[in-house]
């Protein structure tokens, strides 16, 4: 089984929550969880963010309804880093 | 629950359009109150308990009317503003915080809009209530009402003051002219039509 130890996501929210505030929510659904956020482009009601999620098994279903929940969308999975169980251990 | 409450209000900024009803509402229900009872008093007439029927009356209509009207018109702009964004994001938002913010921040509003002119008429109305209770000896309960009238507008001047930013003093005493102008003007018409 492969574990994801950090993750790029191109995602669309709106202007809130704010950056902090989404980072910070984001951070907080695992205590290993280190979240960078880079605001792209902002627009009239819209943020593009370049979202960089680093931890030690990252739940990529959880992270996604998370953000869906604050109201933004994942537009792709830029850059990816998985390891596999054994390499983990 | 809480917490999940504040993050809502937070996120549909509700807090801001929930102190402003709650100022122009509340003043609604207390300049009503004191017309009301500028009424009694330069009439003359009325007993204690057709001052407090009226005057509970007239708090319960305020109340019905501010939390219908907040309701209605909130949740119309809250379902335009999530209807708005959902064109912006290309997505539908129905699972976010967003929808969740359009559905429960009118009932929070509403309830402002319609309990700050009720509490606050209550208030204006405690030195009836009480002299009804025959717990009133010192002064005359009508001018005690009025006075406390007075006194809510000009504090709700004071709280716009400090929101604001501006020297509270001029707020208050700001909104105390109002609640004096309006009682001239009961006053005033008052004279006119028992002359005429």
């Amino acid at each position: 089984m492969s574990i994801v130890k950090r993750i790029v996501l191109d995602v669309l929210k709106p202007h809130q929550p704010n950056a902090l505030e989404f980072a910070r929510q984001l951070a907080d659904l695992s205590d290993a969880y280190e979240v960078n956020l880079v605001v792209q482009e902002l627009d009239d009601k819209t943020q593009s963010l370049m979202l960089t999620i680093t931890g030690n098994q990252i739940d990529f279903e959880s992270v996604s309804q998370h953000i869906e929940a604050m109201g933004g969308s994942v537009h792709s999975i830029d850059e990816v880093d998985v390891v596999s169980s054994e390499t983990s251990a | 629950m809480f917490a999940r409450l504040n993050y809502l209000v937070q996120l549909s900024h509700s807090h801001r359009i929930a102190r402003r009803y709650f100022v122009t509402n509340g003043f609604d229900g207390v300049l009503a109150m004191l017309g009301l009872l500028m009424g009694f008093r330069v009439s003359g007439s009325g007993s204690l308990e057709i001052m407090i029927s009226a005057c509970i009356g007239a708090a319960v209509a305020l109340f019905m009317s501010g939390l219908t009207s907040a309701y209605i018109s909130e949740a119309a702009e809250k379902e335009r503003e999530l209807r708005d964004l959902e064109k912006s994001m290309l997505t539908s938002l129905s699972d976010s915080a967003h929808a969740d913010a359009a559905r429960f921040m009118p009932f929070l509003v509403a309830a402002v809009n319609g309990l700050s002119p009720l509490i606050l008429a209550l208030v204006v109305l405690t030195p009836l209530l009480l002299a009804q209770q025959q717990r009133w000896l010192e002064i005359s309960p009508l001018d005690a009402a009025i006075a406390i009238a007075m006194f809510l507008a000009f504090m709700l001047g004071v709280f716009l003051g400090r929101l604001s930013g501006r020297f509270w003093l001029w707020t208050g005493l700001r909104a105390l002219v109002i609640a004096l102008l309006t009682s001239l003007i009961i006053l005033l018409l008052n004279q006119f039509l028992m002359s005429a």
